[in-house]
């Protein structure tokens, strides 16, 4: 069974091609990192995967549903973590989880009971009544990465979730996610730093809009450390 | 039906608060018809002479007479206000969030669209009430008769906001706007002047004053507020919030353009 299924995707900014023809799976409960340079066509896949764009051609299926065709089905079985923060400052960390519990059609006393589980699963239940605007970096990451849960979506996308966090965030969001595929989540993590791959995660390399390796990260890197392989592939200068 | 009630409800809350939160942005929106009114018209009311025209049956002051265009200049600031608050949401990321959600994408913006009328009915109310204070009274069931006409208004220029923010690049961009929407559509309107003062200098302009679908939202609400009723106001104002409405969700829909303006 699939997590996610891309099939020959494909798009383009007018002239400029993002992504050429693109495939890939991920198997329920695994853990993808998609690696790329800046530039490699990463957002727009997040784009694609999440409807905020549609692809003229190719195809996506998320937990099975059909995101062209069943789009509600789709969306309801995912949780995303954009780039940027989209968290409003100006409300409580509760009032940002309500906020979007609600656009997933969750209220009363379950929304409530949800809340307080994600919360103490990403470890800040003691920040529930604190402003957005007053967390450090990577408590505003748990806080969406919370709320991307909250829905307990079977696939779970994160779009660079560590930018801008320390050398401690950063191991912490990527240990803490490795553990929600352990329970069964799928997850799709975009990144261009290569030491955030375990060499037992599934690993799509992308560069210049196109898939230029597919496998596990060991398999891959081979003998050389993954950082040097993924900048053998891109032809990048060391 | 209950979950979308609940995004509804959710959606409206998060624009109040929003609003609670930009305590300026209510005082603006107050004093700038309350200038007009008070200093503007005060000014105006010696140049201006006014004939009984329908909905008035007695002769006016020009103050009474701009009243109902000032409601409807707050609702137009507002909506583009709500057009500007899409293009920032869309700029700070928080649209994508709105858009990944798996109802329906028109229900949610239908949503920020009531949200965003809903405040600016509330500010119309309370500019109405200082008015009110300063003795520019309507009859007492015209503060009633006047809601619906207010939301159909309002939700006509909202439509027209998140038309706008579906087109537009940038933040900076906005300016453009008020150039070339609001004081377009404000001034070449029956707001400050009734269309045959209009024809007096200008065919061409009272025309172009005519199919503005903003005059007809302020007839709409001057006749609402004297409970009278005004039914080709009210079809105008329909059909340019449908089309309004119509193109705004193409703009946004994921094969249209809106979201992708920052990608």
């Amino acid at each position: 069974m699939t997590g996610i299924r891309v099939a020959h995707l494909s798009y383009s900014y007018g002239a400029k091609t993002a992504l050429n023809d693109v495939s890939f799976e991920i198997a329920r409960g695994a853990f993808c990192a998609l690696l790329g340079p800046n530039g490699a066509g990463k957002s727009t896949l997040f784009n694609l995967l999440t409807r905020l764009f549609v692809a003229p051609t190719g195809r996506i299926e998320i937990a099975g549903h059909d995101l062209q065709a069943n789009p509600r089905e789709a969306l309801a079985k995912m949780g995303t973590v954009f780039q940027q923060t989209t968290l409003d400052l100006d409300l409580t960390v509760r009032q940002n989880l309500s906020y979007f519990a609600a656009l997933h059609g969750l209220s009363g006393r379950d929304r409530d009971r949800r809340i307080d589980a994600v919360l103490d699963r990403l470890g800040i239940a003691d920040r529930v009544r604190e402003k957005a605007r007053t967390l450090n970096g990577g408590h505003r990451r748990r806080t969406e990465i919370a709320r991307a849960l909250l829905h307990d979506p079977a696939v779970l996308l994160l779009d660079e979730p560590t930018v801008g966090l320390d050398a401690a965030a950063r191991r912490d969001i990527t240990d803490h996610v490795h553990g929600l595929a352990s329970d069964g989540t799928t997850v799709l993590w975009a990144t261009h730093l290569a030491d955030e791959v375990a060499p037992d995660d599934r690993l799509v390399v992308l560069h210049q809009a196109k898939v230029l390796a597919d496998g596990y990260a060991k398999e891959i890197s081979g003998l050389k450390p993954l950082q040097q392989a993924f900048l053998d592939l891109t032809g990048a200068d060391a | 039906m209950t979950g979308y009630l609940t995004a509804l409800a959710a959606i409206v809350t998060r624009e109040a608060l929003r609003f609670i939160h930009q305590r300026e942005r209510f005082v603006a929106a107050l004093v700038r018809p309350l200038v007009w009114l008070l200093v503007f018209a005060a000014g105006f009311r010696a140049a201006l002479g006014l004939s009984i025209i329908p909905p008035y049956q007695t002769y006016i002051t020009y103050e009474t007479y701009i009243v109902p265009g000032l409601c409807g200049m707050i609702l137009l600031f507002n909506g583009m206000q709500s057009s500007l608050s899409l293009i920032y949401d869309r700029e700070m990321g928080s649209m994508k969030l709105l858009l990944t959600s798996p109802f329906p994408r028109w229900w949610l913006l239908m949503c920020k669209l009531v949200g965003a009328t809903a405040i600016s009915v509330l500010q119309v109310y309370a500019f109405l009430a200082i008015a009110a204070a300063f003795g520019i009274t309507m009859p007492m069931l015209g503060y009633l008769t006047v809601l619906p006409a207010l939301v159909v208004a309002g939700i006509m220029l909202g439509a027209l906001g998140l038309l706008l923010s579906s087109f537009i690049k940038q933040l900076e961009n906005f300016a453009g706007v008020m150039n070339f929407v609001i004081f377009p559509m404000f001034f070449m309107s029956s707001a400050l002047y009734p269309l045959w003062k209009m024809a007096e200098s200008s065919e061409l302009l009272h025309d172009i004053c005519a199919v503005n679908p903003f005059t007809h939202a302020v007839e709409l609400i001057r006749f609402a507020l004297y409970v009278d009723f005004n039914g080709a106001a009210l079809g105008w104002t329909v059909l340019a919030a449908v089309v309004f409405t119509a193109a705004a969700l193409w703009g946004y829909s994921p094969e249209g353009s809106g979201i992708r303006r920052k990608g």
